[in-house]
């Protein structure tokens, strides 16, 4: 009976010993939950839903600061995506935040810019490039659409272009065979 | 021939119809007044223009060149002038427009010069580089660049080499067209292949529904200096894809996500073994294809058509008929609708159907699946049809991909054998591009989290560098002031406020240097104004000043 409890005792304190060692040893840097959320959200940095960028918006839902319907760019499905991996119920975006607009870059006028590298400042994520003075120009394929770099412009030459469907970019659609067929029959 | 054959799974039997156009011989078709010639017309990167619009173009000649290695040339299909270089309609479902070359034709038809090319004295790789340059791609339908499925690898060696004359899509006769009156040439381009690829074996894979075709490769086989063997193998819808190929010749499967020459097996359609020994033993670049033009036509037959020839160029060649229903590129099984008949032919194009209400009745309305798994018998990637349509039709893309969703090869099967009449295919096609369109939105985040994560660093590297500027310059400054004798002794707050006013001082100096520029022409209202306000700001300077003075007074 003494040795059993010796013998249970022990194992207690060892494996208490090795969790507490591992916990120190192997402890994640950062919040793996909030990651997961960050994975998950747009990344277009465009702070509409109240935070300075995606990561902070993540690291407050992860706390449970913020709901998980304020990020329009990421729309109805990123809300939903949201709320499975949270296990809560999916709401509609919040449309104080915004509503969700059709992709676009940013495009700048060269022959009216004044090269006062404003927007540059905005750009959250470094996809303007030009020198102070010097016509200033956007790296599309790295603009992400936040819409950050027009307010400062002075010019106001800065303007939001949508992404035209074009042939690489095109894809099937959803088909609507049965619906037309049905509709042919009932006219 | 005493070879075993092998059986692939599923497959249909649909009505051949091939009857209707391969009896004519091949005819020439007429050069147009205009053609359109596409920079996208095969997988990987699009030709780059080295034209220029009023540019005077010999046929044969480069006008978009190869951009990398996936990538082809497309070439002047005749002679003429280059009249734009713009977006037009492509032979593609979408509709949408795409950089073509439009060369208006001088009737000439004037080549420019050429020469056979002496591949055997030619370093493999520059070969395959001249292939590409000059444009040749499978014609087969998959159009993916032909010197990219000749480079053996680190393999150094394919030992299987398939020439696929199956053609197992109904009304489609090109194939079998071309292996009735120029086999003898689709086996000069198979030396070139075999020459290229180290292969050992090679075969050649016909539908046995095309026994003139098998007669003349055999013939055509029994004169060359290696051994060709010219198999007839069952006629079974898709007998003529690649991976039922492979199977039925050598009961080997391509495992799922990789390639053939994994295997040791490359396979090139007849079409593009033709072309490639018009290119080396002619020195011709892809200019030109068979076509098939069939269905609701008055002359249903092969031509041999100039890439960029309008498509209704070709209609109205083969007659066209009151009751066309619509067009389509490629067979009823895999062709896709065309948006209109402006578009041109491209290296793609291997046959023109046009439909009509009694060759292709309407499809019944769709009902829903009962789950008879008809599809999955019929399914010869031996996939589970009814259960990819479910996911795919949910918008459930993860499910649908753990069900092996892009191992199918589009080829109808399942549509064609359900009782409901389900448009199986699209769904499939739809939830590929979700998922593509998906994967590349991914990308584009992962691309911008790095970027904004790499500002923020940038920023806060950016504050402490120039924090520590700073506090050098200030270290550099005091120790200044402490070597110089007269401020000696001063306490540190003493340091600090001549520091200060020094500062002020030079600022002050400088801004009474810069004269304002626009005074010069002034009103006597306007310069009253600015003297107020200068009397304003000298008295608010003044203010500031007084606690200063106040404080040196002690
Ligand atoms: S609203 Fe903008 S900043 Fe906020 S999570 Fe969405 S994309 Fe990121
Ligand atoms: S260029 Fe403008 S719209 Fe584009 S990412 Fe930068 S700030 Fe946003
Ligand atoms: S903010 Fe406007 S004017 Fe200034 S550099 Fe940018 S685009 Fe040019
Ligand atoms: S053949 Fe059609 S009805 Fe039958 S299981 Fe497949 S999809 Fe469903």
């Amino acid at each position: 009976m003494l040795t059993a409890i010796g013998v249970m005792v022990a194992i207690a304190v060892v494996t208490g010993l090795v969790l507490g060692w591992s916990a120190i040893r192997f402890k994640v840097e950062g919040n793996p939950l909030a990651e997961k959320i960050d994975a998950i959200l747009p990344q277009t940095q465009c702070g509409q839903c109240g935070f300075p960028g995606c990561k902070p918006y993540a690291e407050a839902i992860a706390k449970g600061e913020a709901d998980i319907n304020q990020c329009p760019p990421g729309g109805e499905e990123g809300v939903k995506k949201l709320a499975e991996l949270l296990g809560v119920e999916p709401k509609p975006l919040d449309e104080a935040h915004g509503t969700p607009k059709p992709k676009s870059v940013a495009f700048i006028d060269e022959n009216t810019c004044i090269g006062c590298t404003l927007c540059i400042q905005a750009c959250p994520v470094d996809a303007i490039s030009g020198a102070a003075k010097q016509m200033h120009t956007i790296i599309a394929a790295e603009c992400t659409g936040c819409e950050l770099c027009l307010p400062p412009c002075p010019v106001d030459c800065i303007t939001m272009v949508p992404i035209a469907e074009d042939l690489p970019h095109w894809k099937w659609k959803h088909p609507v065979v049965m619906l037309k067929q049905v509709e042919e029959e009932h006219a | 021939m005493s070879r075993e054959l092998f059986k692939f799974k599923g497959g249909v039997h649909p009505p051949g119809h091939k009857s209707e156009s391969n009896s004519r011989p091949i005819h020439a078709a007429p050069l147009p007044k205009k053609l359109v010639i596409p920079l996208r017309q095969h997988i990987g990167n699009p030709a780059k223009p080295v034209v220029e619009v009023g540019e005077r173009v010999k046929k044969g000649q480069l006008i978009g060149e190869a951009d990398g290695y996936i990538s082809c040339a497309v070439h002047a299909s005749s002679s003429g002038t280059v009249t734009a270089i713009d977006m037009q309609t492509m032979p593609h479902a979408s509709g949408l427009p795409d950089l073509c070359i439009t060369i208006e034709t001088d009737g000439r038809d004037e080549w420019i010069a050429h020469a056979p090319l002496d591949y055997r004295a030619m370093v493999p790789a520059e070969l395959r580089m001249r292939l590409r340059d000059m444009g040749i791609a499978g014609l087969g339908g998959a159009v993916f660049p032909s010197a990219v499925k000749l480079d053996p690898g680190a393999a150094q060696a394919c030992p299987t080499l398939i020439i696929n004359g199956g053609e197992c899509e109904p009304w489609i006769t090109c194939d079998d067209v071309l292996m009735r009156h120029r086999a003898d040439e689709i086996l000069q381009g198979v030396t070139v292949m075999r020459h290229l690829l180290g292969s050992t074996e090679i075969l050649v894979g016909i539908e046995d529904n095309k026994p003139e075709a098998v007669a003349a490769m055999q013939a055509a086989a029994a004169k060359m200096d290696f051994a060709v063997e010219v198999v007839a193998v069952p006629a079974r819808y898709p007998g003529g894809g690649a991976k039922q190929m492979i199977e039925t010749l050598t009961g080997k499967q391509v495992p799922s996500g990789k390639l053939s020459t994994d295997i040791g097996i490359q396979v090139f359609n007849v079409g593009t073994t033709y072309a490639l020994a018009r290119a080396v033993h002619h020195g011709e670049p892809l200019i030109s294809r068979l076509v098939t033009v069939t269905g609701h036509v008055l002359r249903p037959q092969n031509f041999e058509v100039l890439i960029g020839t309008p498509m209704h160029t070709l209609i109205t060649l083969a007659g066209d008929r009151d009751g066309t229903t619509g067009v389509l590129m490629g067979g009823p099984m895999m062709g896709v609708p065309m948006p209109d008949l402006e578009v041109p032919v491209v290296k793609a194009t291997n046959c023109i159907l046009v439909k009509s209400n009694e060759l292709f009745p309407p499809l019944p309305r769709a009902l829903p699946c009962i789950r008879c798994t008809r599809c999955a018998d019929a399914c010869p990637a031996e996939l589970q049809p009814q259960e990819l349509f479910r996911f795919a039709k949910a918008g459930d893309f993860g499910r649908a991909q753990e069900y092996h969703l892009f191992d199918c090869i589009e080829c109808g099967c399942c549509s064609y054998v359900c009782p409901s009449h389900i448009p199986l295919v699209d769904y499939y096609r739809y939830a590929k591009g979700e998922i593509w369109a998906r994967e590349k939105e991914k990308r584009a985040a992962d691309l911008a989290r790095e970027r904004h994560e790499f500002r923020l660093f940038r920023l806060e590297r950016e504050k402490k560098e120039k924090a520590e500027k700073l506090a050098a310059k200030a270290q550099a400054k005091r120790a200044e002031l402490a070597a110089d004798p007269s401020a000696s002794g001063a306490p540190d707050a003493d340091a600090k406020k001549a520091l200060i006013a020094a500062a002020l001082a030079r600022a002050q100096a400088k801004k009474a240097e810069v004269a304002p520029k626009n005074v010069d022409h002034l009103t006597p209202e306007q310069q009253h104004s600015i003297e107020e306000i200068e009397a304003r700001r000298a008295k608010i300077r003044e203010l500031a000043h007084q606690p200063l003075e106040s404080e040196e007074k002690p």
